[in-house]
């Protein structure tokens, strides 16, 4: 697979590492009431779909950015890619 | 019809006109007993045990394909209980002992061969790690034998013992490990519960299932619907998929894992050896061929197809234990995909639906698992209790903070 690296271009996937879901962006807040149920399903509970999955790279072997990648886990194509931190901060996260 | 030594010669004799189907193909029932998701060696093998060791014949397995047409049909045939863990260690021996009569259990040649299974170690700190393995080995009453440097010199004189990078100190034999013919396990399991009165039915996919007050009826199928009491979802790689219709979210992911055959050799390994630095693990088929895999991919994928990394790093490994393969030319390779569990731990339970369970979350250590899988699902279905080797392969185990983590990386489905 190549990844379309926003800054530095086409790369091999094989300069990353997977971490999984992109909405692992999403922590929850460690003071809700809930706060242990949340962390549950944000820990080990996954959509897991056959189709669009939007997933985290870490580029280890480049600049050591992280990505959040738009591709098809049933035909592996894929169709978006952007930095973590701009699709962090346009959800609202300062940090 | 019983299968013998003695009906092959009568058969041979009479032009071969007698061997009738190994099982029906019937059309779905308007209810059952038991309705088994997922006609893969799990599945068929629940069906097994179901009817022929508990007595609940009133069962239909549903199969979206053909019989046995998943991972059962597309492993690496390894079959061991070398595990650790209390949680996992007795289940993996229970299905090792299962393993050893199973021929005789379901008359049918699955090829159960124990030709041994090696994981070598390549430094102190993991002799150690290996010590401890075989004593917690020790502990649920499979065996062991450690062996050093010098013994495997004499048995298996084709390793890179001087690797400058990972030389190999020893290993930790499982004797009564080795393989089995993957298919044909599938089959004597579908053919023992057929003649049960179990109906395998192929081309079927489930659709939804029929949830009224927290209570599943039954299971809606491209033939029609079906009634069951108990539903028994069995579906590997696409057990998020599945499980979704009944509106849970499972701490699984799916991954491809990809296997690798040579053109076929004259024997050159006795039994199956994994590497101890990397992940590479290599059998001979009894056609020739060498059988081999590693990690898998890292991503999820539903593709059933890798990619080349880890094809150039699963032939690494390779080199970097026995270069006498070097020049064996890769004849096939494939892909399958993986239910990788939050600890690579597996799951057979009840779900918080009535009438609903779930058997998952194999990751790729499920063809060995198949007869104690089986058993205990079965066992579950039959009696709603665990099985007493499978008590903590529960749902809920990670709401609980009991994983049970072979590996110790945590939940990170594709480091496991």
């Amino acid at each position: 697979m190549i990844i379309n690296h926003p800054i530095l271009g086409p790369r091999d996937a094989a300069e990353f590492v997977y971490l999984g879901d992109a909405s692992l962006i999403d922590r929850p807040d460690w003071q809700a009431e809930d706060a242990a149920e949340q962390f549950y399903k944000y820990g080990y509970l996954r959509d897991n779909p056959a189709g669009q999955h939007q997933e985290l790279w870490y580029h280890e072997q480049g600049d050591r950015s992280w990505l959040v990648v738009t591709r098809n886990t049933l035909s592996h194509e894929i169709t978006q890619v952007e930095l973590a931190r701009d699709v962090a901060r346009a959800k609202g996260r300062d940090t | 019809m019983t299968y013998s030594a003695f009906r092959i010669l009568k058969e041979g004799l009479t032009g071969n006109k007698g061997w009738t189907p190994a099982w029906r193909d019937p059309d779905p029932q308007e209810g059952y007993d038991v309705v088994i998701v997922g006609g893969g060696g799990h599945g068929l093998s629940t069906a097994y045990y179901l009817s022929n060791k508990f007595g609940v014949r009133n069962v239909a397995v549903v199969e979206k394909g053909l019989l046995g047409g998943g991972n059962i049909g597309r492993n690496t045939t390894i079959i061991r209980s070398n595990y650790m863990l209390p949680g996992n260690e007795p289940f993996y021996e229970m299905s090792m002992k299962l393993w050893e009569g199973l021929e005789q259990d379901t008359n049918y040649n699955s090829m159960v061969s124990q030709r041994s299974i090696l994981n070598l170690f390549h430094s102190d700190g993991q002799r150690d790690a290996f010590v401890r393995r075989a004593n917690s080995m020790f502990l649920a009453g499979a065996d062991a034998e450690l062996a050093d440097q010098a013994q495997l010199r004499r048995e298996l004189p084709f390793l890179d013992f001087d690797n400058a990078r990972f030389p190999i100190k020893g290993g930790l034999y499982q004797r009564r490990g080795g393989t089995a013919r993957h298919d044909a396990v599938a089959w004597g399991y579908a053919r023992g519960a057929d003649m049960q009165g179990v109906d395998l039915i192929q081309n079927c996919e489930v659709t939804g299932f029929d949830i009224k007050d927290g209570v599943c009826h039954g299971v809606q199928t491209t033939r029609g619907a079906i009634k069951a009491k108990k539903v028994a979802v069995c579906v590997a790689g696409s057990s998020s998929h599945v499980m979704a219709m009944a509106g849970m979210r499972l701490p699984i992911e799916s991954h491809v894992l990809q296997a690798f055959v040579s053109e076929g050799l004259k024997p050159v390994l006795p039994g199956v050896i994994t590497f101890g630095a990397g992940h590479f693990y290599v059998s001979q088929s009894d056609k020739g061929g060498l059988v081999f895999g590693g990690d898998i991919d890292g991503y999820n994928s539903y593709a059933q197809r890798g990619n080349l990394p880890v094809v150039e790093d699963v032939c690494e490994g390779g080199m970097a234990i026995m270069p006498m393969i070097g020049r064996a030319r890769l004849l096939r390779s494939w892909g399958g995909i993986m239910d990788m569990s939050m600890d690579g731990s597996p799951f057979i339970d009840k779900t918080h639906i009535d009438g609903l369970y779930f058997n998952g979350g194999w990751c790729y250590g499920g063809f060995k698992a198949t007869p104690a899988s089986g058993y205990c699902y079965a066992h579950l279905l039959a009696t709603d209790e665990p099985h007493e080797v499978a008590t903590e392969l529960r749902l809920d185990r990670f709401k609980r903070g009991h994983m049970i983590d072979e590996k110790g990386v945590g939940n990170q489905p594709n480091l496991h």
